[in-house]
């Protein structure tokens, strides 16, 4: 749609036109704030943890848990170089042999959230799912954080 | 010709003082819409919008993706 109101505009005579073609799901996606009825409602986006712990496919276990569990986390992302998310470790990943590889005992391409979910959408649903914690990622599968059902239903019994 | 831009130069374009116009229809608008940005749907774009757009500054136009 947009390019069809670019080439529009153009056509009428605006000599500088651009479109930004990724749109409001990439704004959304990207944690991004935005005006309107929905913008006081609170998006998973904003209560994610950014400061949950990374690794890599070939790091070793031990090495994650020690750097994991020092920072206070029992759950840990693994992203490639690109931040892009590949799997998940929580509690009982982290408890497995210290000398496996990270690839070799991740829970691999765990569920994904986008960051412009309302809160209280999901909180039914990572009760029912019994699910604790789930990565939130951009459209292209980034991580912007990881989001504990703690915090979901603390914000959506508000 | 339009140029495709990303969400880093549309920042740095509005910051700038580029003009953002949103062409999906108003109830989308109200739902949500990038700061600052008007309301014009693709199927209002006619001669009458050069009343709401300033012909000397950027002109930014976004939708929801792109489909």
């Amino acid at each position: 749609m947009s390019p069809r109101a670019a080439w529009r505009l153009e056509s009428l005579g605006y000599a500088e036109v651009y479109d930004y073609a990724a749109g409001k799901l990439d704004w959304l996606a990207a944690g991004l704030p935005t005006e309107g009825t929905n913008a006081s409602k609170p998006r998973i986006g904003a209560i994610a943890r950014k400061d949950v712990p990374t690794c890599r496919l070939d790091e070793r276990l031990s090495d994650v848990r020690d750097r994991v569990h020092r920072a206070g986390w029992e759950a840990v992302v693994v992203v490639n170089e690109e931040h892009v998310v590949l799997g998940l470790l929580r509690a009982k990943e982290l408890a497995g042999e210290g000398g496996r590889l990270i690839e070799q005992v991740m829970r691999p391409g765990p569920s994904t959230f986008r960051p412009y979910a309302f809160v209280h959408d999901l909180a039914h649903f990572m009760v029912d799912h019994k699910l604790e914690s789930s990565p939130v990622t951009t459209s292209d599968g980034r991580l912007v954080g990881l989001l504990l059902q703690k915090d979901v239903v603390e914000v959506a019994g508000r | 010709m339009p140029t495709d831009i990303d969400r880093d130069a549309l920042q740095r374009m509005v910051a700038n003082g580029a003009q953002l116009v949103e062409v999906l229809p108003a109830d989308e608008y109200a739902e949500d819409h990038l700061p600052g940005a008007i309301n014009i749907p693709l199927s209002h774009i006619d001669a009458g919008v050069a009343g709401a757009l300033d012909r000397n500054r950027p002109v930014i136009v976004y939708c929801w993706d792109v489909a």
